[in-house]
């Protein structure tokens, strides 16, 4: 007990205390987007993550996201266990056959307001596995999709970032 | 090596590790697997290849891991038929290895399970998407068919199924129980969620674009992976890769072991109940991803290897960042590792939890981190090391007891040992040239890579085509292997320990679907 006490008075408030991640062309700094995100979402958004196919590449950078440097949950801004209790659908891959109903079925049990987010170059557009006979390409090929995420594997701040532009495409 | 006892001779193969290939024919096929496994090989893979445009004959290929070496077993069935005998008998990893070869090539085993195993609804029925005369157009959806699990019946038993959607933040794949109350009878496992038709697409590559595919068969691999098909693109091609190219491959591949190790360690808290190992170990993984991004340019080091070398260079500002974060990880991961090792809550839900015994991982043929920490003896990077591993000498890290704790006290020891390795690596990094141009490769050559990852032995086999092309190109991951054992290690363990379980033993979905 009392190391661990020790080691977190050594360590510190990890998400205060240690260093900015490098900067990114185009992105703002973490605690802009931190700030960005509990403004827009009122610190109130509920996260469903299904996997339909990638390469567990973007499955890294989103857990991530909960360390405690991103800070989501700090944000108010957690990842649930099922999509009745979620806001927002975070989908990765370049959506295989055999994942494809399961993807749909997903989308289906989110009431609304309900929005998407295609997240890396395999959900954006297919990625470096295309479509063919295993795969369907992107995500929007499958269900509508709101705001989508480049990169392979997305950084955790480029996800923080395409969470902001789903509202641009706010339903009424 | 002698491997006498085979019915043919062995050719050399062209492979960063010692390599041959024996041809046999059907009745040798059998014996030939008996007498390496009497010799203490395990089946490493089983592929198989549509060679009716050269040869009008299919082809299927067994990799067998001895002790020093690889052997390969190569049968043509005759008159073009496409069965061959079933290995499961002596190797029971063989079985979804057979099923997956049936869906894909239409290759049939003579004995063994039939039901589809990367087939699920969504496919046509007599599609097999890598024959050669298989249209690759998008096939038109078929209604689904019920997989008939495997059912247990008696008094009180009634089944969870969970998945391909899970709770957290995983891949997809399906989990069925059987239960008594909270205790698990039965575990069966059925996978191919994340199937993307990997060995279809690399077919008519670019040899040197292929690396990118191999990339992302297996997104924490990705280093792994990416050399395992350089060095069979170097192999098939006698490139010599600069030695200052292959120290920083082998620093990437211990990096990726690291950000792994320090990943699951932090999640393995986080199940036990100790939220505070997640945090601690989470930001030690985040601080390393930062210095890859400083250092390499990137995260994670996708596309980072690539044939010939890497992509970038490191400097001296460089190397010392990243000694001093070697000194700075050792000091923290064993001061983390005591708080474990005292905790009376993580250490009552680790130990004796998930057990899989050395005889069942012996008998299994369990690879990797999994047999390791069961007690079985394997690291590629100590039994056949490869360069720079021939000058390193990596320690054998051994556990014993093959629990949840004897896992976590393996990757604590691979820390260790991966941050010597680093050390070696970056106090004696040779000048030089860091990449090395890649001549063009003879057609229709066999090669193969095979890279100690940080789940176990990863392998690529590759097939040249004529025009510097990929004509078929097959990935392994050792979790094929280590699956099935998840099935054993639950029995009899409570269900709510199976998240536990799942992530001590932290095996791959994409990479075995392909």
């Amino acid at each position: 007990m009392f190391d661990i006490l020790r080691t977190i008075r050594r360590n510190g408030l990890l998400d205060r205390d240690l260093p900015e991640p490098e900067p990114e062309a185009g992105a703002a700094p973490l605690d802009q987007l931190q700030r960005q995100l509990q403004t827009v979402f009122g610190r109130a958004l509920r996260i469903r993550q299904v996997d339909a196919g990638s390469c567990n590449g973007c499955e890294l950078e989103i857990q991530a996201l909960s360390n405690p440097y991103y800070n989501l949950e700090g944000s108010g801004i957690a990842f649930v266990a099922s999509p009745r209790h979620a806001d927002v659908l975070l989908v990765t891959g370049p959506v295989s056959v055999n994942m494809e109903q399961a993807l749909r079925r997903t989308y289906a049990a989110m009431p609304e307001p309900k929005w998407v987010l295609a997240t890396g170059d395999c959900a954006a557009c297919g990625g470096v596995f295309g479509t063919s006979y295993a795969t369907r390409g992107p995500v929007s090929s499958i269900i509508p999709v709101d705001a989508v995420v480049t990169g392979c594997p997305p950084t955790p701040l480029a996800i923080m970032q395409g969470l902001l532009r789903i509202t641009a495409k706010r339903p009424a | 090596m002698n491997l006498d006892y085979l019915p043919q001779a062995a050719l050399q193969l062209p492979a960063n590790v010692p390599a041959q290939q024996v041809v046999v024919n059907a009745a040798q096929w059998s014996h030939s697997a008996l007498r390496l496994r009497d010799h203490g090989a395990v089946l490493l893979s089983l592929w198989g290849a549509d060679d009716r445009d050269r040869d009008g004959r299919f082809r299927v290929y067994a990799a067998f891991l001895l002790p020093q070496q690889v052997v390969v077993l190569e049968h043509s069935p005759t008159g073009g038929a496409a069965g061959y005998p079933s290995l499961t008998h002596w190797f029971p990893v063989a079985d979804r290895l057979q099923r997956a070869l049936y869906d894909l090539l239409g290759m049939e085993a003579d004995i063994g399970d039939t039901r589809p195993w990367l087939r699920h609804d969504g496919w046509p029925e007599h599609g097999f998407p890598l024959r050669r005369d298989a249209a690759a157009a998008e096939p038109q959806p078929q209604p689904g068919r019920p997989y008939p699990f495997v059912a247990v019946t008696g008094d009180g038993v009634h089944e969870i199924a969970v998945g391909p959607v899970h709770a957290g933040t995983i891949e997809p794949g399906h989990f069925r129980f059987s239960v008594v109350g909270e205790k698990v009878l039965r575990l069966e496992t059925r996978f191919g969620y994340a199937h993307k038709g990997i060995a279809k697409r690399f077919e008519g590559q670019l040899l040197h674009d292929g690396h990118r595919l191999a990339a992302r068969v297996s997104g924490d691999s990705t280093v792994a992976y990416a050399w395992a098909y350089c060095a069979a693109l170097e192999s098939i091609t006698a490139t010599v890769v600069p030695p200052r190219a292959a120290a920083l491959r082998a620093l990437a591949l211990e990096r990726e072991r690291l950000a792994n190790h320090l990943g699951d360690l932090g999640a393995l808290g986080n199940d036990a109940g100790l939220a505070f190992g997640l945090v601690q170990f989470s930001s030690l993984k985040e601080q390393l991803l930062r210095l890859n991004r400083q250092v390499f340019g990137q995260r994670y080091l996708f596309d980072w290897v690539l044939p010939g070398g890497v992509a970038t260079d490191i400097d001296a500002p460089a190397v010392r960042a990243l000694l001093d974060e070697a000194s700075m990880l050792e000091q923290r991961v064993a001061g983390l590792r005591a708080i474990y090792e005292n905790h009376a809550g993580v250490q009552d839900r680790f130990r004796d939890t998930g057990v899989l015994s050395t005889a069942l991982a012996k008998a299994h043929g369990a690879l990797g981190l999994v047999a390791r920490a069961a007690g079985v003896a394997g690291d590629l990077r100590v039994d056949m090391p490869w360069p720079p591993y021939e000058q390193l000498r990596p320690r054998l890290v051994l556990a014993a007891g093959g629990d949840v704790a004897a896992r976590a006290r393996l990757r604590f020891d691979d820390i260790v040992e991966s941050l010597r390795l680093c050390r070696a690596l970056l106090e004696t990094l040779p000048p030089g040239p860091s990449l090395a141009s890649v001549p063009a490769a003879a057609p229709y050559r066999l090669g193969l890579g095979l890279v100690e990852g940080w789940r176990g032995p990863v392998m690529i086999a590759l097939e040249t085509a004529p025009d510097d092309r990929v004509r078929r190109c097959h990935a392994h991951d050792p979790s094929w292997q280590n699956w099935p054992l998840i099935e054993y290690a639950i029995i009899g363990n409570i269900v709510p320990d199976f998240p536990l379980i799942n992530k001590s033993f932290n095996l791959a979905y994409s990479g075995i679907d392909g």
